[in-house]
């Protein structure tokens, strides 16, 4: 009975945001099946865990744990994916710290403005994605990434510079 | 010339992260700079290709069912040792209390607010109308179609506009029973996002303070306007969700008058 009720809790509270789960961890692992089965298990465990959320954003508190789960999991099975961002985030500011020819070859591949997000690095790819296609605010991003809201701010910025460069780039082909 | 305002600043007003003042003085700024008001023009045009780039993945249709499932196992098995403790910790209830107010699902988390059984109302419509896809009675986008749908259904005839212009377009409106009665529901879009702007007769004539609550990932704003109360809930950012409700504030204002 009680279990019952419990999840009865789980599935009208925490249910409701599987798209925004699902659109986090398909961006974030750029993988379908990856995608699928990671938020599973974060179900799951957010399930385990229901008793250590105390009403508020539950919204926030599910992506929170999915977001964990994606790195884990990338941790484990394509570890370079990591390394690789954290490089390219520990350089400094304008054009994500590396030169604008640099910019233009990462996304010299990218048929569309969805290749050219994949191809940003995970963190840049994971604050823009919650901004502006899942809708978060800066206080959200930050509580969900577990970083200050001026780290959001710059990884915005960074995102929108390389995403911009490519919009210059591909409305010049075009031309 | 060369700004030194910095870069995160424009972007922060393209955010809407600013509060009135600071929008004020940035919106004054980019009269008289170029490179700002190029970069908040590139901010814009970025959004909108985002916005037409159809890159919102949403959760496979089988998804939804295999979490039901795997939640329902995980429950039986962990039952007995986990749910013991659970409920004494996580709650700290006695157990009558807890069967009783367990009845009602949301009202079961402690919140800092009064208790609101309106806003569970509310935002428990607002789920039913996305799970079980009932969103609309009337799927329309125009509001020639929408509005009359109510006349007899309600014994009101809600102002009925369209936000497209805005980026938010009219999805439909929908009938829904809160508080005791039956009121208009109106949905918008946003992206992926829905908007219920719920109406109904008021008693209170004048518009009081618009006060914002969040409740499990939901925002809702809530005021009273020429005899009619509105409630708006969306899982959108209070920021945009507070542009909306001030577009739909001015509309049945120049609407009533």
């Amino acid at each position: 009975m009680r279990e019952a009720n419990q999840r009865a809790n789980f599935e009208a509270i925490v249910l409701p945001h599987l798209d925004a789960a699902y659109n986090l961890a398909r961006w974030l692992l750029r993988d379908e099946h990856d995608a699928r089965d990671v938020v599973q298990d974060a179900y799951l465990r957010a399930f385990r865990f229901f008793d250590s959320f105390r009403g508020g954003d539950s919204r926030g508190w599910l992506l929170t744990i999915v977001r964990n789960a994606c790195y884990t999991w990338l941790r484990k099975a394509r570890p370079a994916e990591l390394q690789v961002s954290f490089d390219e985030e520990s350089h400094g500011r304008g054009g994500g710290g590396s030169n604008p020819e640099e910019n233009l070859l990462r996304n010299a591949n990218a048929q569309s403005l969805k290749d050219a997000l994949e191809r940003l690095p995970v963190r840049l790819r994971e604050a823009i994605v919650l901004r502006e296609v899942e809708g978060l605010s800066y206080a959200e991003i930050a509580a969900v990434a577990d970083i200050p809201i001026g780290t959001v701010m710059s990884r915005l910025s960074r995102s929108r510079e390389r995403l911009q460069e490519f919009l210059r780039v591909s409305n010049g082909k075009e031309v | 010339m060369r700004c030194t305002e910095p870069r995160e600043l424009v972007q922060a007003y393209l955010d809407r992260e600013l509060d009135l003042a600071r929008s004020l003085e940035m919106e004054q700024h980019f009269r008289g700079c170029a490179t700002c008001s190029e970069a908040y023009e590139e901010g814009r045009r970025l959004r909108t290709a985002l916005n037409e780039g159809e890159l919102y993945f949403s959760a496979p249709a089988d998804l939804h069912k295999r979490i039901r499932a795997g939640v329902r196992d995980e429950a039986r098995r962990g039952a007995r040792p986990r749910f013991s403790s659970w409920r004494a910790t996580a709650f700290g209830l006695p157990a009558a209390l807890a069967a009783v107010i367990a009845l009602s699902i949301v009202p079961l988390f402690r919140r800092p607010m009064t208790p609101d059984l309106l806003v569970d109302e509310i935002v428990s419509g607002h789920v039913r109308s996305l799970m079980a896809e009932h969103l609309t009675d009337v799927a329309s986008s125009d509001k020639h179609t929408v509005k009359p749908w109510f006349d007899g259904k309600v014994d009101f005839s809600p102002a009925v506009v369209d936000l497209a212009d805005h980026g938010f377009p009219l999805v439909g409106g929908r009938l829904d029973y809160l508080g005791n009665r039956s009121v208009a529901a109106l949905i918008y879009a946003r992206q992926k996002h829905f908007i219920n702007l719920c109406v109904w007769p008021s008693s209170h004539e004048e518009t009081r303070g618009a006060p914002e609550v969040s409740r499990h990932g939901f925002n809702l704003i809530h005021w009273d306007s020429s005899g009619m109360t509105y409630w708006v809930v969306s899982d959108l950012n209070p920021a945009e969700l507070e542009e909306f409700a001030g577009l739909i504030r001015d509309r049945m204002a120049s609407a009533a008058r």
